[in-house]
């Protein structure tokens, strides 16, 4: 089986500090990656890089395109790369308003990816659009309110909407519960969960909250100073780390 | 006038703006950038325009300016006598005698020919910028011909108001390859865009871009399939030649609900009036200065 995702090798250095060094790993269809570790580990590095965001100094990261099978996505022509992150790639960001159009009506927001791959019917965009509005548990009626009258929670199911419209096969997520209260966070995850399975989904979802990979990662990867220090199934390396840092993760959550 | 240079700018600095012109020719609907000057007026009243005429003016043309399709307004009237000053060329109230023609926001009602010039005052060329702030990225976007936010734009006019509000600066395809925006011309100007056999020039002095559309090309508006593009004008007959298929203005005429519409472009009206069309309000003679004149003797 041809992994979706393969990244081989990517370095990335800002100056003579590490951002991230070395990171390999192969990402399956239908598959979930966690990647956690503290504050400046380089975990939005490495997850910038893979979705073009960021260039890398050193590695590859091949996706398994629908046209032409497995294609290099660093050395990859920008207007292609555009296209895929429009199309097969989603990214859902920490802050919603990075994600989002502020001011332009929900609808808008989830028919934009619709608009940039060709469709050209209002009425179609619309059902669509609505679709999605209750597929993340947000009201039809609101569809054509501004992101800015929303709340937190609401803003953040908006911004999955509006990536999900298009059928992405991988979804990029930076810290995508970060800054919602816990109660909102557990439906965010739950969502999440329901459409990852629903969908076929691959991810790569970045967080600090072990909780957050507990409930949707297979896989797992710990970073600490830019290097992945261990890596495995999710299960596995929570309930039984073997490297040292690991083992302060995990021993800091707090038991309530 | 002996004291400018012909037409106000210098040999150097027109030769500059020719050369972004003919690039703009080349890239039908393509902003090029030229380093706009200090013109002896302000920002927002033409200044973009007046540099593009000054650069396609020669002594022998007859230059006509208008101002929301008026010559007897303060713009128009302020520009034609800046050339006239500093050029000293003919000038002219009627389109088809002129060979440029300057105008802000209209497109004139009397289809324009061959040799003919057409430049267009340009308050902002950029069609997305109140979509997307950063000009780095309207740039990519445009190399990329990733318009999809266009019709964003579009979309929330539908969901907002149930059909496309948008009704000035539409925006337009050329050649199926650049998005443009046509300045604040009314979208009912749009379908004269197209296939046009004089040569539009647009030039925006502040943001300093100069666009252009070569004669007879293809410009399409942008609208979606369920809702297609409507040129669309106030739904009367002009009030003081009857016409019914030309743009028009809505004057108050008093303080108790009166008015009336009456063309925008004041030469098409006023040749239709000679040629003996008459409009229902025609006989009031709204702005006739007669009672004053009683008065006084």
């Amino acid at each position: 089986m041809t992994p979706l995702l393969s990244v081989q090798g990517i370095t990335k250095r800002y100056g003579a500090h590490i951002g991230c060094a070395d990171v390999s790993f192969d990402l399956y269809p239908g598959e979930v990656m966690g990647i956690v570790g503290e504050s400046g580990s380089g975990k939005s590095t490495l997850l910038n890089c893979m979705a073009g965001h960021l260039e890398p100094d050193a590695g590859k990261v091949v996706f398994d395109t629908r046209a032409n099978g497995p294609k290099d996505t660093v050395t990859m022509s920008e207007p292609e790369r555009r296209m895929l992150s429009r199309t097969d790639w989603a990214f859902v960001h920490q802050h919603a308003r990075d994600g989002l159009r502020m001011g332009v009506s929900a609808g808008g927001n989830v028919g934009e990816r619709l608009m940039a791959v060709g469709e050209r019917h209002y009425g179609n965009i619309r059902d669509k659009a609505t679709d999605w509005l209750e597929r993340v548990e947000i009201d039809a009626a609101r569809v054509d309110d501004r992101p800015v009258t929303f709340s937190g929670g609401m803003q953040q199911r908006l911004q999955i909407a509006r990536n999900l419209v298009t059928g992405p096969r991988l979804v990029f997520m930076d810290e995508p519960t970060g800054g919602l209260d816990v109660s909102v966070q557990a439906r965010l995850l739950d969502l999440l969960r329901g459409l990852v399975r629903d969908m076929g989904l691959s991810a790569i979802i970045v967080t600090h909250d072990l909780a957050v990979v507990r409930l949707l990662a297979d896989r797992l990867m710990v970073m600490k100073s830019g290097h992945v220090v261990e890596a495995g199934l999710t299960d596995q390396v929570l309930d039984d780390p073997q490297h040292a840092y690991s083992q302060l993760l995990v021993s800091s959550v707090l038991q309530v | 006038m002996s004291e400018y240079n012909f037409a106000y700018l210098d040999e150097q600095t027109k030769r500059m703006i020719r050369r972004a012109i003919l690039k703009g020719l080349a890239i039908p609907g393509y902003q090029v950038p030229f380093a706009s000057r200090e013109m002896p007026m302000p920002y927002g009243w033409g200044t973009g325009g007046v540099q593009v005429s000054a650069a396609v003016l020669t002594p022998e043309d007859r230059f006509k300016v208008i101002d929301q399709g008026a010559d007897d307004t303060t713009n128009a009237v302020s520009i034609r006598t800046f050339f006239e000053r500093t050029a000293g060329v003919e000038t002219t109230t009627k389109t088809t005698d002129a060979t440029v023609i300057q105008t802000r926001h209209r497109i004139p009602e009397e289809a324009l020919t061959e040799g003919q010039v057409l430049v267009y005052q340009v308050p902002i060329p950029e069609p997305l910028r109140f979509l997307e702030p950063r000009e780095s990225e309207t740039r990519k976007m445009h190399a990329l011909e990733e318009y999809g936010l266009m019709h964003v734009k579009l979309y929330e006019d539908i969901s907002r108001h149930g059909h496309i509000a948008t009704s000035y600066a539409y925006p337009v395809k050329v050649e199926g390859r650049y998005v443009m925006d046509p300045s604040p011309i009314p979208k009912f100007d749009n379908p004269k865009l197209g296939e046009m056999a004089a040569i539009q020039l647009f030039g925006a002095g502040r943001e300093q871009r100069i666009h252009a559309l070569p004669p007879y090309t293809q410009v399409v508006s942008l609208d979606f399939e369920d809702h297609p593009f409507e040129a669309t004008k106030a739904d009367h007959p002009c009030g003081m030649c009857g016409a019914l298929d030309s743009y028009l203005d809505e004057v108050i005429t008093d303080d108790a609900g009166g008015r009336m519409f009456v063309c925008s472009d004041t030469d098409y009206c006023e040749g239709r009036q000679a040629a003996g069309f008459v409009g229902e309000m025609n006989h009031q003679r709204a702005f006739s200065v007669q009672p004053l004149l009683e008065t006084e003797a």
